[in-house]
């Protein structure tokens, strides 16, 4: 006879362990989940309050006088003759008709370096946007020293001490004397994302290193998704089960276990020693990522491709589709959202990647913006590099402000596979 | 353990029968097949099974599960191609024409004939798509409305015309099972295949849609030759006018349906259909 009760009875007892086990497990879940969450807030709190700053920027207000005469140009000129002309000279004017008190060397050079070095060319694309400036006396705004913009944004405390202050007295009294006359004043930094990088926090821009990361993901893309899709068909569809296959697979396996730097070694010898591209170009650049998250993309892909039911290859094959058309009309599409998650992760890969591209001369100062794939450029993970690298005060809240406009980056770059992926996911 | 010595029984049985009773052959034969083997790697899942289709005859394949009565019927239209492991040797005849000859491309085999699946397959493409795309690929039709005119008398034929005339647009996969089967029937009619396999094409569905279905089967044989697989005895009763029992892999009796229903000539036979194992 079976006794039903003590059967009960024993179920009962291991019911309580099991509950047990599954409550533990999930608070434990919920800590871990918690924990990264909490880190990810301090981070991304973090990195936006350093990086506010830098958004925002000091600008003087200064009437210059565009004599003609003395700039030896006039409305007539050409785009070459106003380029040399000095501008500088009508800052460094317009700077001592306001303070003409001071005379002395050490604080006329106090004085002429409130505003940024970058001034006189603000000045010179404003007078050839202008040309009608020539000749009138204009009031213009010009961006602070990185030291004035310190200042006014309390970075650099006025209370200290003279001697621990990098602003001291009589440079600090020219500053509040323009602050009375309410020619100091605080914008948005429109600049950061229209220039370059420089060696002047005030006037170094971020958009060199997003252009750079722009034409180096695209070569990244162009190069990668159409072989790993491609290989990943291949292999998945149509290649015979074999030894060779196999080797291959494995081999597709341990590339993606690769460190980067490796490939940016391998860059350097065959495409930049070798083939002769140029250096630190985001075609090489591209290149290099693009061996780096091949096998990412396969093996995603491969993957995706699997998961497709057996049953819709055999309708179509029923139906005297051939393989190639199986493959193409029915498997692919259906395996497209996942190869594009596939994608997408190896992309975000690329645009983080720092170390491959060092090799590659990617690491270079580079002020011009960079207009095609063959121009020298840095990325936007190594623009934080160099500019965390930097001494000056300034680049402090820029590296921030760099990491800010990388993560929006690849938040951008999410949110289009995203949609792509649901635009190909036909939930029928 | 009285089940094992069944078993055992059985397998003795089987060994002492190793030819087919009934009638296997028929005169001008759609699909005749002779001496087929097949195997899965080592393992050999169809033994020496000779059988003829006729032409416009329902042929109901019977028996126990893993009896290999699906592996036969894919074998008429090389879909255990797709197996890699699978090999097939014997003689297989559609008209006369050798299936697995070399210069039969299985392509062309398919398009002449088609395969209706057990679990309703249709396309994640609209109710068109899913019928139209046979026509498309083999190009059968030179224009839209010639498309349009096919893609219509398909679903008429597959009798689904009715209920999805006014959504055609709408998701194939979107219909109920058995809408779904009537829509794969009517993808594969499309392409005006000469044979239609049917692989357990009620299992997935309920009985009304299974009726729906064996009405549809009934009316199809006009046109087209049909090999049905089910393990329903009641719907190859119904549906088929000669009816072949297979057992472990062995063609184990062939006949009228009413004849083998009523007066199985083989033990193993009888003992299947009166329900003494399954």
């Amino acid at each position: 006879m079976i006794n039903h009760n003590s059967i009960t009875q024993k179920v009962e007892r291991s019911l309580k362990k099991r509950y047990l086990k599954e409550k533990l497990f999930k608070a434990m879940g919920f800590a871990s989940v918690s924990v990264a969450f909490l880190f990810l807030l301090i981070l991304v709190s973090d990195i936006t309050i350093k990086a506010l700053p830098a958004f925002v920027q000091t600008q003087i207000t200064l009437e210059i006088e565009l004599n003609t005469e003395k700039l030896g140009i006039n409305q007539n000129s050409t785009t070459v003759e106003i380029k040399q002309a000095d501008f500088r000279a009508s800052i460094r004017d317009a700077l001592r008709k306001q303070f003409p008190d001071v005379k002395k060397r050490t604080q006329k050079k106090d004085l002429y370096s409130l505003v940024s070095i970058g001034a006189e060319y603000q000045l010179r694309d404003l007078v050839l946007e202008n040309r009608a400036y020539l000749g009138t006396t204009k009031k213009l705004s010009f961006i602070a020293d990185d030291d004035v913009d310190a200042l006014v944004k309390g970075v650099i405390d006025r209370k200290v001490e003279e001697s621990a202050r990098r602003i001291k007295n009589f440079k600090l009294g020219l500053i509040e004397d323009l602050e009375k006359n309410g020619q100091i004043e605080k914008t948005f930094n429109w600049s950061f994302f229209s220039n370059g990088d420089s060696r002047e926090p005030e006037i170094a821009g971020i958009k060199g290193a997003v252009m750079g990361s722009l034409y180096t993901l695209l070569v990244t893309l162009l190069m990668t998704f159409p072989v790993a899709v491609a290989a990943a068909i291949y292999l998945e569809e149509f290649a015979p089960k074999n030894r060779m296959v196999d080797f291959i697979e494995i081999n597709i396996n341990n590339l993606a276990a690769v460190p980067s730097i490796v490939f940016g070694l391998l860059g350097l010898a065959v495409f930049i020693n070798f083939f002769e591209l140029p250096r630190s170009a985001p075609i090489v650049g591209g290149i290099v990522l693009s061996l780096m998250t091949l096998p990412t993309i396969i093996i995603a892909s491969r993957s995706a491709i699997k998961a497709v039911p057996p049953s819709l290859r055999e309708a179509a094959l029923g139906l005297g589709a051939s393989k190639m058309q199986t493959v193409f009309h029915h498997v692919f599409p259906a395996a497209l959202p996942g190869i594009l998650t596939g994608t997408i992760i190896g992309m975000a890969q690329a645009l983080g990647e720092t170390a491959p591209l060092l090799m590659i001369g990617m690491v270079a100062f580079i002020v011009d913006i960079p207009q095609s794939v063959a121009d020298p450029a840095t990325v936007l993970p190594i623009q934080v590099y160099l500019w965390a690298d930097s001494p000056e005060r300034g680049f402090l809240e820029k590296t921030s402000a760099a990491i800010l406009v990388l993560i929006c980056f690849l938040i951008a770059m999410n949110a289009i596979a995203i949609y792509l992926r649901k635009k190909f996911e036909k939930k029928w | 353990m009285s089940n094992q010595t069944d078993k055992a029984t059985l397998a003795s049985m089987h060994a002492d029968h190793g030819t087919t009773v009934g009638q296997p052959f028929c005169d001008n034969a759609k699909l005749s097949t002779r001496n087929v083997d097949v195997y899965y790697a080592d393992n050999q899942a169809i033994h020496d099974v000779s059988l003829d289709i006729g032409r416009n005859e329902v042929i109901a394949l019977i028996g126990p599960s893993g009896c290999g009565k699906s592996t036969y019927l894919r074998c008429l239209n090389r879909m255990n191609d797709t197996i890699d492991i699978c090999k097939v040797t014997g003689q297989l005849l559609l008209d006369g024409q050798n299936i697995y000859a070399k210069n039969q491309d299985p392509v062309l085999l398919r398009a002449r004939v088609g395969m209706v699946f057990q679990k309703p397959n249709p396309f994640p493409k609209s109710i068109y798509d899913n019928v139209a795309y046979g026509p498309r690929i083999h190009g059968l039709t030179s224009n839209k409305a010639e498309l349009d005119d096919l893609v219509e008398e398909s679903l008429i034929k597959a009798g689904l015309f009715k209920e999805v005339k006014d959504r055609l647009e709408a998701p194939g996969t979107g219909l109920s099972g058995g809408q779904q089967q009537r829509l794969c029937i009517a993808r594969t009619i499309a392409v005006q295949p000469e044979v239609i396999l049917m692989d357990e094409p009620a299992s997935a569905l309920d009985p009304i849609a299974t009726a729906i279905i064996e009405e549809l089967i009934s009316e199809l044989r006009k046109n087209y030759t049909i090999v049905i697989v089910t393990h329903s005895m009641q719907q190859a009763a119904r549906v088929s006018q000669r009816t072949a029992y297979f057992h472990l892999g062995k063609l184990i009796e062939v006949g009228e349906t009413n004849q083998i229903f009523t007066n199985p000539k083989h033990e193993l036979t009888e003992k299947y259909i009166t329900g003494r194992f399954g």
